[in-house]
């Protein structure tokens, strides 16, 4: 089987379903790969859920360009998409002069990085904002223009945008290898066959030194996967004063182990940063999960291990490519290029923090590449960049509830008793523009499962409601594709099993 | 539809059943159960094994015969029933919200409220289990809902972690259907359920149960693939050397189950840390009048005989609070966790009622005592009120005595009680 298109682009993370949602406006035939079962299944689905500020990044580098042009972009780009987020404000902790001094750092980039409004507060005014902060505290930063996103909404709203705008998705497929004609990439290989195009855009994340590879591009370019490992706290036992971001002062190893306000209502400790062996690893470890409950507790001394409802970790795809700029000595940098040594290719790759909050500024540059390198990007008149965002039965009024019921008698029945999931709003998940069907892509998208009893309750309930809407045995039900089969086989068959084997005796 | 009643019930398990058919007995009029599941009888539904009603009926029957039993009696008595809706509020005013697909949003007032929504399983987050995170780590009684219920098997060869009753009931029920289960694995130096449970779910099957030993590590992404073991000292720490990984494709979690509060919480019902129910007193009221409690909501009991006679007591305060045109006035003492106990259930009782009906009082120990105890009680002055000899005191088994009305004359100058257990 072989299909054209005008562009692919490989993975279906927050920077690929981006991409292709910005893409999407113009008159291009794309098509979006994902190697799993569903979009947003890798890094985008493992972290802080940050949107950054951009006081962090090292001024003239890639990272602090799309930093700052992507904070702008968010609180349109949410409307539009019709996902969560909520610009909370930052805090970076100081308890000592020499924190105060680097706090006075972060404060001179983020000036120069254009971070409106910060502020260096006193140690007493921090304690008055959150009276929980730890006692010792002599100063913090305050950058009001922090934010917290959902890295979950937000990627599967983006890829949804871009399929309502005629993109191609196909998820469990996964990229093998590119057609070549001499240098010029004309398509990829994947395991679900091939597909051509003029342009072939890498979003692999963690595996984007592979596939650049693949084409012969920065052989010495390679990604280290750093694994961050969190805890989340139930939100009915532990609040921050006001829902914000709480860094520690960052020190050479990183940004360091931050609590955090989450839009589901939580509060997220974590992460820690250690480089694992595989792209694959990640568990969560007993000295892990230690160091993050140290660092979180030291930064806010009232949180209690009894709260904690879930752990988790997520692998950064950290890369060791330079700056472009040659003046500027860093090398961890995004890479955002089109390469010399192959037509066709755009190449990104590196895409660590601040990846989430940076991939809308990413698709915009890699438009402007794609101008400079002279594809002519016709905008389409009927591109729709508005998606609504279906109901939400828990955010709604008691009101507003009654009235959903009633339109719709699916609404009235809860699946998820602790985060109040309605069999409507699965439904209407199932039935979407990307259709969530397994166990994994239902919690994502309506948080069902992730509350205090992590899906003891509900399991069951949504093996049965999958196999229905489906049409496919309980069996065959999945928590994250295939491969993770919930259940084996119906009870009662072992006599036949055992009949069997006698048989062959 | 009617939309308010003397005593509205949240919960259909054994409390709520046992509350509704007292609250009827005692002369509430309109008494209405809410159940979130299309069937009545709660978590006894999927409890397929015998050891139900040995001490209510001296008889052994299995979960869904011994429900049925009470299902059948609350319909002759009139209690109505809400079936699949659940409740999404109560106030202190109680009032309650819930929902359901054929009367959709629906608002309700009781003149008293039995909390009856029995209690939850501890999961793999909250015992910060190390590993990966695959299809194939349930906890025991969503596994036993899937094989009992839905009928289907959850995996082919299992590792048990926590010797709770649900985890040794589900070794054996997964070994009858076919099932390998490798191992049991506790953590603590003793057993955290009941000895019979050992012997007729373990010793029984040939199911080895290793304690003070742990998983340590979780592998495989899509399914578990193996766990890692490892044996613990007494601070459960792990000891370096004795780890074994040990191929399975389902880990089983037995290790606790947490009395489910939320609606109580929102409610202005306070919580007691220790058995993270509310705080009650000998008929089952928290702190917010008119608002009961039955049952595993209030802690968690080990036999389902003793839930089923704390929602009689339920049922009956909250029928005399419904009718009474005021709250009587209170002899109300606290009644505290002494020598060697953990907690104990209720946290207050009424000396002048204590003239019409025993008070049951239900503790749990803190350290395991393998020889004759004495549990006593005592008012502040350390005379003993009543006393009651065991042959042993385990923390995995929750000790029961009642205070009788004959002692109504020695605590009417107590101000406080204490329980305490001692080795003889």
């Amino acid at each position: 089987m072989s299909q054209t298109y005008d562009t692919i682009i490989i993975g279906a993370g927050i920077v690929g379903s981006m991409m292709a949602r910005y893409l999407s406006q113009y008159k291009l035939d794309i098509l979006l790969i994902e190697k799993e079962a569903d979009v947003g299944m890798g890094t985008s689905a493992a972290n802080s859920a940050i949107v950054h500020a951009g006081y962090d990044a090292l001024p003239g580098t890639n990272k602090a360009i799309t930093n700052t042009l992507a904070a702008g972009m968010w609180p349109r780009l949410s409307q539009e998409l019709g996902i969560p987020y909520a610009r909370c404000g930052d805090y970076v902790v100081a308890t000592s002069d020499a924190d105060m001094d680097v706090l006075e750092s972060l404060l001179e980039r983020g000036q120069i990085n254009g971070v409106p409004d910060m502020a260096i507060i006193n140690g007493e005014e921090m304690r008055r904002r959150e009276p929980l902060i730890r006692p010792d505290t002599v100063g913090a930063l305050w950058v009001p223009s922090g934010a917290i996103g959902d890295p979950f909404a937000a990627t599967i709203a983006a890829a949804e945008n871009a399929v309502m705008n005629g993109v191609d998705l196909k998820r469990s497929t996964a990229f093998e290898d590119f057609l070549m004609e001499g240098d010029r990439i004309t398509g990829v290989h994947t395991n679900q066959g091939d597909f051509h195009s003029r342009w072939v855009v890498n979003a692999a994340g963690l595996y984007a030194d592979d596939v650049m590879h693949k084409a012969g591009v920065r052989p010495e370019f390679k990604i280290r996967p750093r694994r961050g490992e969190y805890v989340i706290l139930d939100k009915a036992d532990f609040q921050l004063t006001n829902p914000t971001v709480i860094f520690p002062t960052p020190t050479e190893k990183g940004k360091g182990i931050l609590l955090a306000s989450t839009l589901h209502g939580n509060v997220i400790v974590g992460p820690n940063a250690n480089f694992v062996d595989s792209k694959e690893n990640t568990a969560v470890t007993r000295a892990g999960l230690q160091e993050i409950w140290s660092g979180g507790s030291t930064l806010v001394p009232g949180i209690n291990r009894k709260h904690i409802i879930a752990e988790f970790a997520g692998l950064r795809a950290t890369g060791n490519a330079p700056t472009p700029n040659p003046a500027i000595d860093y090398n961890q940098d995004f890479i955002i290029e089109i390469p010399e040594e192959v037509q066709g290719l755009v190449n990104l790759g590196g895409i660590e923090s601040p990846g989430f909050t940076a991939a809308p500024a990413l698709a915009l540059m890699v438009i402007d590449l794609l101008k400079e390198a002279g594809e002519v990007l016709e905008e389409k008149a009927d591109w729709n960049p508005v998606r609504v965002p279906r109901p939400v039965f828990r955010h709604l009024s008691k009101d507003e509830q009654a009235a959903l019921v009633a339109s719709d008698p699916a609404y009235g029945r809860i699946v998820c008793r602790c985060e109040t999931v309605t069999e409507g709003e699965i439904l209407a998940e199932i039935h979407a523009p990307i259709p969530a069907d397994t166990y994994d892509a239902i919690k994502r998208r309506t948080w069902l499962g992730t509350g205090r009893c992590q899906g003891g309750f509900d399991m069951p309930r949504m093996v049965q409601i999958l196999s229905d809407e489906l049409g496919i045995p309980p069996e065959a039900v999945t928590k994250k594709g295939e491969g993770s089969q919930f259940l084996y086989r119906p009870t009662k068959q072992v006599e036949e099993d055992h009949l069997s084997v006698e048989a062959l005796i | 539809m009617k939309t308010s009643y003397d005593v509205i019930i949240i919960g259909s398990g054994p409390g709520g059943l046992a509350a509704a058919i007292a609250a009827r007995e005692n002369g509430a009029e309109d008494v209405l159960m809410i159940e979130r599941d299309i069937e009545l009888g709660g978590i006894l539904v999927q409890c397929i094994h015998n050891g139900f009603g040995l001490e209510l009926f001296n008889e052994d029957m299995p979960g869904p015969t011994y429900a049925q039993h009470f299902i059948e009696k609350a319909r002759d008595s009139g209690v109505e029933t809400l079936m699949d809706t659940m409740v999404l509020e109560i106030t202190p005013e109680r009032m309650i919200y819930a929902i359901n697909k054929s009367s959709g949003y629906i608002t309700l007032s009781a003149r008293s409220i039995v909390l009856a929504m029995g209690c939850r399983e501890r999961t793999r987050a909250q015992i910060m289990l190390p590993g990966s995170r695959p299809a194939g780590v349930y906890t025991a009684g969503t596994a036993q809902r899937f094989v009992n219920v839905e009928g289907y098997m959850p995996g082919k060869k299992f590792i048990i972690l926590g010797s709770g009753d649900i985890g040794m009931i589900m070794a054996r029920r997964l070994t009858i259907e076919g099932a390998r289960v490798e191992r049991v694995l506790e953590i603590l130096p003793y057993l955290s359920g009941l000895t019979r449970n050992y012997v007729q779910c373990l010793l029984d099957y040939g199911i080895t149960l290793q304690k003070q030993r742990t998983v340590s590590r979780i592998y495989g992404n899509d399914r578990v693939e193996a766990i890692e073991a490892v044996s613990v000292d007494e601070k459960w720490n792990p000891i370096p050397g004795t780890q074994e990984v040990i191929p399975c494709d389902t880990l089983l979690l037995s290790v606790g189950l947490i009395p489910e509060n939320e609606l109580s919480k929102k409610a202005g019902v306070l919580l007691d840390p220790i058995t993270n129910g509310p705080y009650v007193d000998d008929r089952f009221m928290t702190n917010v009048p008119g608002i009961f409690a039955a049952g595993n909501v209030v802690h968690v009991y080990d036999l389902v005989d003793w839930v089923t006679e704390a929602g009689y007591v339920a049922g009956k305060g909250a029928a005399q609070f419904a009718q009474a045109e005021k709250v009587e006035p209170e002899a109300l003492i606290p009644l505290k966790a002494g020598d060697n106990i953990r907690y104990v259930v209720p946290h207050k009782l009424d000396k002048e009622r204590l003239a019409e009906a025993l008070v049951r009082l239900q503790m749990r120990v803190t350290t395991p005592i393998e020889e004759r105890v004495l549990v006593t009680v005592e008012n502040q002055r350390g005379e003993v009120i009543a006393r009651r000899g065991e042959p042993y005191a385990r923390p995995g088994e929750i000790l029961t005595m009642a205070i009788k009305p004959d002692t109504y004359q020695a605590v009417q100058d107590a101000s406080e009680l204490t329980v305490n257990v001692r080795q003889r």
